[in-house]
């Protein structure tokens, strides 16, 4: 099994805060990985650092192959097209309808025809089982989790190589929870060929558990334990008892 | 001793604090600047931006330029009528509204109007992360979102200044010719005498230079917009104070840079 993402003694230090202390891991490629932690914790700053949004203070950080520190700023844009992001609150252009924001980065981005840039918007906007009622409608006349769906197909139209998923189930009442994790795991199933590698930040302990293959727990910038789900839910660590229970 | 120290200390976060924003604004203007001259260059995003600054304001400056032109009209005419010089008040109202009123008021509409909404909209975008969507894709939203506005403010404002200069005068022969009674040979005999493109040219470069710092003060501040539905409204409003007071204080040094050179 490869690596997709790898961190080697990452610091990050705001000021005198210490946000990550020292992280050395690696994300395996083709699996889901769930990053748990309290609030706080530091887990939006680690997605942040994979994207290289944010440069860790310290150490070094290896993605798909490539030192993030070898790369300059336009180098660096090109490289982000790897990663697909669904945002917490989806994070939608709200001047354009569902379906122009997924054909958004298909006209930024590929030379595409319109009538090829049409099909594969269909074929996005089905996979995520979108109405298509819905379709050619603005942001705010959508759901939530009519939203996260545009937005995880808008993140799947590049096909990335890697999926980042902001707290995907927070804000969502038990069905449409149920309905995300669905749709990450059959979006990583139906990419399994491609090697598709799932990064999740949540809080939801029981969704994650779910749907992970591994899962990373953070706390405070440390890694408390970092390991399969079986692994995870047999852990003696009281911190982490205290986080299943509740 | 406390009181005083705390009435310094205040006295010193507010200096600092509004240096640390100048330098915020200056590395803001830079980044402009900088994805600005960058392709790729989108064309349709600035148009979007001009028809948006146009159908804006369009109307207002109409407006505002009509009644501005009849009332300055008016009152020179109740100044010079008394030396029997009422047939001066076309050059004086044209001249006027060509160096100071139509770049001005055009600026205060347009830095209300559009200056709120780029904050506005720039903020909003912030504070729902679709900021952090256009990064995430490795599309700069300094290209994308602040370099069209502030090119469109930049290229929209000369043509709104025209317009209010056309109707200004308009509203003045209006007002001199038709219900005050000045003769209308003599009215333009003299506006053509005292008329020079020189007025109407730096008027429209004023235009330009306000647009400029208006569509960058509402971007910046959309940009600098954190903390909710409430960082937004704070934001729109900061864009459109800084934006007016902006227009009225860099109108005097602008005006007498140009009045040199013009
Ligand atoms: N740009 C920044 N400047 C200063 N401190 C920051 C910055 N970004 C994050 N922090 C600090 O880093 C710590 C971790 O933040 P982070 O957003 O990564 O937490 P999180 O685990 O994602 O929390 P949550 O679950 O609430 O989203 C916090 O204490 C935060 O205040
Ligand atoms: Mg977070």
């Amino acid at each position: 099994m490869t690596d997709a993402i790898i961190f080697k003694n990452v610091t990050k230090r705001y000021g005198t805060a210490t946000v990550l202390n020292n992280l050395s891991f690696s994300i395996k490629e083709g699996k889901i990985t769930t990053i748990l932690g309290f609030s706080g914790a530091g887990k939006s700053t680690l997605m942040k650092h994979i994207l290289g949004l944010t440069i860790p203070t310290e150490g070094q950080i290896t993605s798909l192959g490539v030192n993030m520190n070898d790369l300059d700023e336009l180098g660096l844009r090109e490289f982000r097209r790897n990663f697909g992001m669904v945002f917490q609150y989806a994070a939608l252009f709200d001047n354009l309808t569902a379906y122009e924001n997924v054909a958004f980065p298909l006209r930024e981005f590929t030379k595409l025809k319109d009538a090829k840039i049409r099909e594969k918007v269909d074929d996005l906007l089905e996979a995520v089982e979108l109405v298509p009622e819905s379709w050619h409608r603005l942001p705010s006349e959508l759901s939530g989790g009519m939203r996260k769906r545009v937005g995880l197909a808008r993140a799947l139209a590049l096909e990335p190589r890697v999926m980042l998923y902001d707290e995907p189930t927070s804000g969502l009442d038990p069905i449409s929870t149920q309905v995300v994790c669905d749709l990450i795991v059959d979006t990583a199933k139906r990419n399994a060929d491609k090697k598709l590698t799932s990064l999740i930040i949540s809080h939801d302990v029981r969704a994650s558990l779910r749907i992970s293959d591994f899962i990373m727990f953070l706390e405070r910038g440390s890694i408390v334990e970092y390991c399969t789900v079986e692994e995870f839910r047999e852990s003696n660590n009281p911190t982490i008892r205290r986080f299943l229970e509740l | 001793m406390t009181f005083l120290q705390t009435y310094v200390e205040a006295f010193g976060a507010y200096i600092l604090g509004g240096l640390s924003g100048l330098g915020r604004f200056t590395q803001f203007t830079g980044k402009v600047f900088f994805w600005g001259a960058k392709p790729p260059f989108r064309v349709r995003l600035l148009i979007e931006q001009l028809f948006f600054i146009g159908n804006k304001s369009l109307f207002i400056v109409g407006l505002t330029s009509l009644f501005s032109g009849m009332v300055f009209a008016l009152q020179m005419y109740l100044g010079v009528s008394a030396i029997n010089m009422d047939s001066i008040v076309g050059p004086i109202v044209a001249i006027s509204l060509a160096k100071e009123l139509a770049p001005v008021f055009a600026g205060l509409v347009v830095a209300g109007r559009c200056g709120s909404a780029m904050a506005a909209q720039i903020g909003s975008m912030k504070v729902t992360e679709q900021l952090d969507a256009l990064e995430v894709m490795g599309i700069n939203p300094h290209q994308y979102l602040a370099v069209p506005r502030v090119l469109g403010a930049t290229l929209s404002m000369p043509m709104l200044c025209a317009v209010f200069m056309l109707v200004g005068n308009f509203g003045s022969w209006l007002t001199g010719v038709h219900i005050l009674g000045i003769d209308e040979v003599m009215y333009f005999q003299k506006l053509s005498d005292f008329m020079r493109l020189g007025h109407v040219a730096e008027g429209l470069i004023k235009a330009g230079c306000f647009g400029f710092l208006i569509g960058l003060i509402g971007s910046y501040h959309g940009f600098e917009v954190s903390g909710g539905a409430e960082g937004v409204g704070r934001g729109t409003n900061l864009a459109v104070v800084w934006g007016m007071v902006t227009v009225l204080v860099s109108d005097y040094f602008i005006s007498s840079f140009l009045t040199k050179i013009l």
